[in-house]
C-alpha cells in the first residue's frame, strides 16, 4: 500500500454515523436487527417515500453508534428510487444521511456476485469495513475463506461473522472503534475506461476519487428521468460537449470488475466440492414451483393463513374485548354521569376497543408475510406465477406487492418499485388496493359473525373462515380483471424485466419475524389508531348532539311517560331506548347519515350504516368503531359486544333483525372493493406522481363497490 | 477457432455452458452486476411452469429470467472451455 494512505479514528467521537450496505438478501437487515435490537425506528428519507431504517447501539460507556440501514443493492447503478437513495447516501457527502463509516454485508457463500458491489463501494474512498456474512454457511459446505489474504487484496478491513447465529458481531463492534485505513488503491481505473469524463468532472466538483466521478457522471438522471442535485447540472454542463454512452461505460467497468473479483476469489476461496449446498434447495424447488404441486402447495398455504387468522385470533380478540367491556362497565359505574364519562365510555374506550381487537389478527398476518419472505418461499411464487401474470399485464414481481397487499396497501405500493417495467408497475400499484388490507379485516370479522351463524362443533375448519377466503380471492379476481382491462387500455412500449435471485431457504429467524411484527403493530396501533380514535371523539359529539333544542323536545314528549307511577324497569328500559334512538335520529351525524341515504339505499344500507361509510372513508376499520359508538349511543349500561348490539338492531320496515345475509353481504363486498383509505391514495399520488393515477383509481374502485352492492342485495333479498 | 454460439435459453435441463457475449446492450448491464460474466459457467437449473420463466446456476447461486431475457445471452458449449 502507498505510503499516504490516511487514517481514520473513531474511538474519539461520542456519536457514529454508520450505513449499512448490501445485495438484497446478504443479511444485512440481520445484521442491523443483531447490532441494534429494539433501539429502531423507520422514517423517510427526506423528499422521498423511501423507507428509512435507523437504530442505535452502546459501542464503549462513551461512543454511540447510529446505524442506517440502506435499501438493498445489487450495484451502484441506481435503477429505482431505493437504490437511488442508497447511492445518493454514499456519493453525495452533503447528503445529510452521508456517513462517517460503511459497512458492506457480503454473503461469503455468494461471493463472486457480492463482492461487485463491495469493490464499488470501495472505490468510492469512503471509510469502510467489509461485514463478510454467512460464515456458518461457508464451513458447511466444507469451503474455506482465507480473510487475511482476502483483507489485503480488498485492501480494507474484514470481518467474518454469522449474524443468524450472533457471531462475530462483537469483533464487528470493536472494529468500529479501532483507527482504519481508507482504501487506498483503486480496484479498477476508470481513467482508462473514460478518462475525458473523469476529467470534467474532476475540473468542477471535488470528488473523492476517480470512480465517485465517474459514478456521478453515469447517474445524472432520477430513476424518474430527473436532473435534481445542483451538483448534477453543474456535471450536465461540464459534460454538454462530449457524448457520454451510459451503458457503454458501465459494461466496461463491470466486466473489468469482474476480472480483478475472479482472481481475488480464486485466492481466497477454497471449495471442497463443486457442487453445493444447493442441492437441498434443488429438492425442495423440485415440489415447490412444480407444475401441479407448486400452485397447489401455494394455494393451501393460503388456505391455512386465513383459517388460521380466524381461529388462532379468536382467542386473545375475545380476551380483549371482554376486558373493553368490563373497562366500559367499571368507569360507568365509577365515574358520575355527565358529558365527560360519555365522552369517554362512548367515545374514547368504543373507539379504543375498535382498534385493539384487531392487534392479534394483524400479528398474525404479518407473521406468516415475514415467514414467507424470509424462507425464501416468496420469489418462488413469482417465479411460478410470472407466467400466468404477464397475460394480465403484471409480472411475477406483482405478486410481492399482491400478497403484501393483503396486509396493507401502503408497503405494498411501496414494494411494486422493484417491478422496472413502467406499465407493469402502474398496474400493479393501481390494482393492489383491491386485494384485501388487514384494515377490511376488522369490518369483515364483524359482518361475517354477525350474518354467517356460527357452527357448535369446534373446529380448525369453519364456514367463517370459508367466507372469509372467498372474500379474498374476490378481491384477487377483481384485481386480476382490473389488471387485464387496464393491460389494454395502457400503452407502452418499454421492455419488461424478470431478472431475479432465487435465494437458498432457509429456516425462518424468529428474532426478525418478531421484530417486523413489532414494528407493524405499533406502526397499526399508532397510525390507524390516532385517527380511530379521534373520529370515535368526532363521531361521539356529532351523535351525542344536535342542532337547536331538539334533544330537549325529545326528553320532554317522552317526559309523561317516565314519570308514571306504574313503570316497570322493563318499560322504563324501552323508553329510554325510544329516547336514545330518537336522539341519534335527529342528532348531527343523523342528519350526516340521512343526507346520503337516498344514494345508498339501493344498496340496503341505512342511515346508521350511511354514517360509518362517510367515516370510513378516511380508513375502512373505522367502521367498526363507527358502529360501536352509534349502537352504544342506544346502550346505556354498555355491558353488550358490538356483535350482540347490531345483532338486536331491527328493520323498522320489516320488523326483522336490520343485519341479514343480504344486507351483510351488500356490506361485505361493498368494503371488498371501494377505496376508503386516504393513505393509499396519497402513496399512489407519491409513487406516480400524477394526480391522476389516484383519482382513476378512486372513481373505479367506488364505481366497482356500488355496482357489486346493488346487484348482490337485489339478488339476495 | 471458431466457436458456435447459441443462446442461453436453447439448454436443455441440467446442461451447463459458457457464457460468450450478450446482444442486448442494456439487459447486459443488469446481467453483469448479477454475476452473469462472459467465461462464466451457467447452467441450466430449472423451467418455470408453462415454460417460463427459467432458473439458472450461476455465480454459485440461483438466478431466474424470462426466456426473452436469457436468449439475449449467447453461449458456447462447456467442451471447449475445459
Amino acid at each position: 500500500m502507498e505510503p499516504t494512505q490516511s487514517l481514520v479514528n473513531f474511538s474519539e467521537k461520542t456519536t457514529i454515523k454508520i450505513a449499512l450496505i448490501g445485495n438484497p438478501n446478504s443479511g444485512k437487515s440481520t445484521l442491523f436487527n443483531a447490532l441494534t435490537g429494539l433501539n429502531q425506528r423507520t422514517g423517510n428519507f427526506p423528499g422521498v417515500t423511501v423507507d428509512k431504517k435507523m437504530g442505535t447501539t452502546r459501542l464503549t460507556d462513551e461512543v454511540t453508534a447510529n446505524f442506517i440501514d440502506l435499501p438493498g443493492t445489487y450495484s451502484l447503478y441506481p435503477k429505482s428510487l431505493d437504490e437511488r437513495v442508497a447511492f445518493d447516501v454514499l456519493c453525495n457527502e452533503d447528503h445529510e444521511e452521508h456517513p462517517d463509516l460503511t459497512i458492506i454485508v457480503a454473503d461469503a457463500s455468494n461471493l463472486k456476485r457480492n463482492l461487485f458491489l463491495v469493490s464499488q463501494v470501495i472505490d468510492l474512498k469512503i471509510p469502510v469495513i467489509l461485514a463478510l456474512n454467512m460464515m456458518d454457511m461457508v464451513e458447511r459446505d466444507g469451503d474455506r475463506i482465507d480473510l487475511v489474504r482476502l483483507s489485503e487484496r480488498m485492501g480494507v478491513k474484514v470481518i467474518g461473522l454469522s449474524a443468524r447465529n450472533k457471531m462475530g458481531i462483537e469483533e464487528l463492534k470493536g472494529a468500529i472503534l479501532k483507527p482504519l485505513t481508507v482504501p487506498s488503491y483503486d480496484f479498477i481505473d476508470v481513467k482508462k475506461i473514460a478518462p475525458e469524463v473523469v476529467e470534467r468532472v474532476k475540473s468542477v466538483i471535488k470528488v473523492k476519487s476517480d470512480f465517485m466521478a465517474f459514478q456521478l457522471a453515469n447517474n445524472l438522471e432520477d430513476p424518474t428521468g430527473d436532473i435534481r442535485s445542483k451538483q448534477s447540472r453543474l456535471i450536465a454542463d461540464a459534460l454538454n460537449t462530449i457524448v457520454v454512452d451510459k451503458n457503454k461505460l458501465q459494461s466496461l467497468e463491470s466486466v473489468e470488475r469482474y476480472k480483478v473479483i475472479n482472481r481475488i476469489v480464486e485466492e481466497c476461496l477454497t471449495r471442497k466440492t463443486a457442487v453445493q449446498s444447493m442441492s437441498f434447495t434443488q429438492k425442495l424447488d423440485g415440489i415447490l414451483t412444480h407444475r401441479i404441486w407448486g400452485y397447489l402447495i401455494f394455494l393451501a398455504i393460503l388456505f391455512f393463513i386465513f383459517q388460521a387468522i380466524f381461529f388462532l385470533a379468536a382467542f386473545p380478540m375475545d380476551w380483549i374485548e371482554s376486558m373493553f367491556i368490563a373497562l366500559s362497565s367499571w368507569a360507568t359505574n365509577a365515574l358520575p354521569s355527565g358529558e365527560l364519562s360519555s365522552l369517554l365510555v362512548n367515545g374514547i374506550l368504543a373507539g379504543l376497543s375498535g382498534v385493539v381487537v384487531f392487534v392479534p389478527q394483524i400479528a398474525l398476518l404479518f407473521a406468516f408475510i415475514a415467514i414467507l419472505e424470509d424462507t425464501g418461499y416468496m420469489s418462488r411464487v413469482s417465479f411460478i406465477m410470472d407466467a400466468l401474470l404477464r397475460k394480465f399485464g403484471l409480472n411475477g414481481r406483482s405478486v410481492i406487492p399482491l400478497i403484501s397487499g393483503v396486509a396493507c396497501a401502503v408497503p405494498a405500493i411501496m414494494s411494486a418499485r422493484t417491478i422496472s417495467n413502467w406499465k407493469e408497475r402502474i398496474i400493479t400499484i393501481m390494482v393492489t388496493p383491491l386485494m384485501s388490507c388487514s384494515a377490511r379485516l376488522p369490518v369483515y370479522t364483524l359482518l361475517i359473525s354477525l350474518v354467517i351463524p356460527q357452527k357448535e362443533e369446534p373446529g380448525f375448519f369453519n364456514y367463517q373462515g370459508l367466507i372469509l377466503m372467498a372474500l379474498y380471492l374476490i378481491g384477487f379476481l377483481a384485481a386480476i380483471g382490473a389488471a387485464l382491462v387496464m393491460k389494454w387500455i395502457l400503452q407502452a412500449k418499454e421492455k419488461s424485466y424478470f431478472i431475479m435471485e432465487l435465494p437458498v431457504y432457509r429456516a425462518p429467524q424468529w428474532r426478525t419475524i418478531g421484530l417486523t411484527i413489532f414494528d407493524k403493530v405499533k406502526m397499526f396501533l399508532w397510525d390507524a389508531g390516532k385517527i380511530i380514535v379521534a373520529i370515535s371523539i368526532i363521531l361521539w359529539f356529532l351523535s351525542s348532539h344536535a342542532p337547536g333544542n331538539r334533544f330537549s323536545e325529545i326528553e320532554k314528549k317522552y317526559q309523561p311517560q317516565l314519570s308514571e307511577q306504574s313503570n316497570s324497569e322493563e318499560k322504563l328500559k324501552s323508553v329510554n331506548a325510544a329516547i336514545a334512538a330518537e336522539k341519534l335520529e335527529v342528532s348531527y351525524a343523523g342528519i350526516l347519515g340521512k343526507s346520503i341515504e337516498p344514494a345508498i339505499a339501493p344498496l340496503g344500507f341505512d342511515w346508521k350504516i350511511g354514517i360509518a361509510l362517510i367515516t370510513s372513508f378516511a380508513a375502512r376499520e373505522v367502521f367498526v368503531g363507527t358502529m360501536a359508538t352509534i349502537y352504544s349511543v342506544g346502550d346505556a349500561d354498555n355491558t353488550q359486544s358490538i356483535q350482540d348490539k347490531m345483532r338486536a338492531e331491527i328493520n323498522p320496515e320489516t320488523g326483522e333483525p336490520k343485519f341479514t345475509m343480504a344486507v351483510g353481504f351488500s356490506l361485505l363486498l361493498f368494503y371488498a372493493f371501494a377505496m376508503q383509505c386516504m393513505s393509499t391514495l396519497a402513496i399512489v399520488y407519491r409513487e406516480t406522481k400524477r394526480i391522476k393515477w389516484p383519482l382513476i383509481q378512486f372513481f373505479y374502485m367506488s364505481a366497482l363497490a356500488y355496482l357489486a352492492s346493488l346487484v348482490v342485495y337485489n339478488l339476495m333479498k | 477457432m471458431k466457436v458456435k454460439l447459441k443462446n442461453l435459453s436453447q439448454l436443455e435441463i441440467g446442461q451447463s455452458a459458457v457464457i460468450d457475449s450478450f446482444t442486448d446492450k442494456a439487459m447486459a448491464l443488469k446481467l453483469l452486476e448479477m454475476g452473469c460474466t462472459p467465461g462464466e459457467i451457467v447452467k441450466l437449473d430449472r423451467i418455470a411452469p408453462f415454460g417460463d420463466p427459467i432458473a439458472i446456476c450461476v455465480s454459485g447461486y440461483l438466478l431466474s429470467l424470462r426466456k426473452e431475457e436469457a436468449s439475449t445471452i449467447l453461449v458456447s458449449s462447456l467442451k471447449q472451455k475445459i
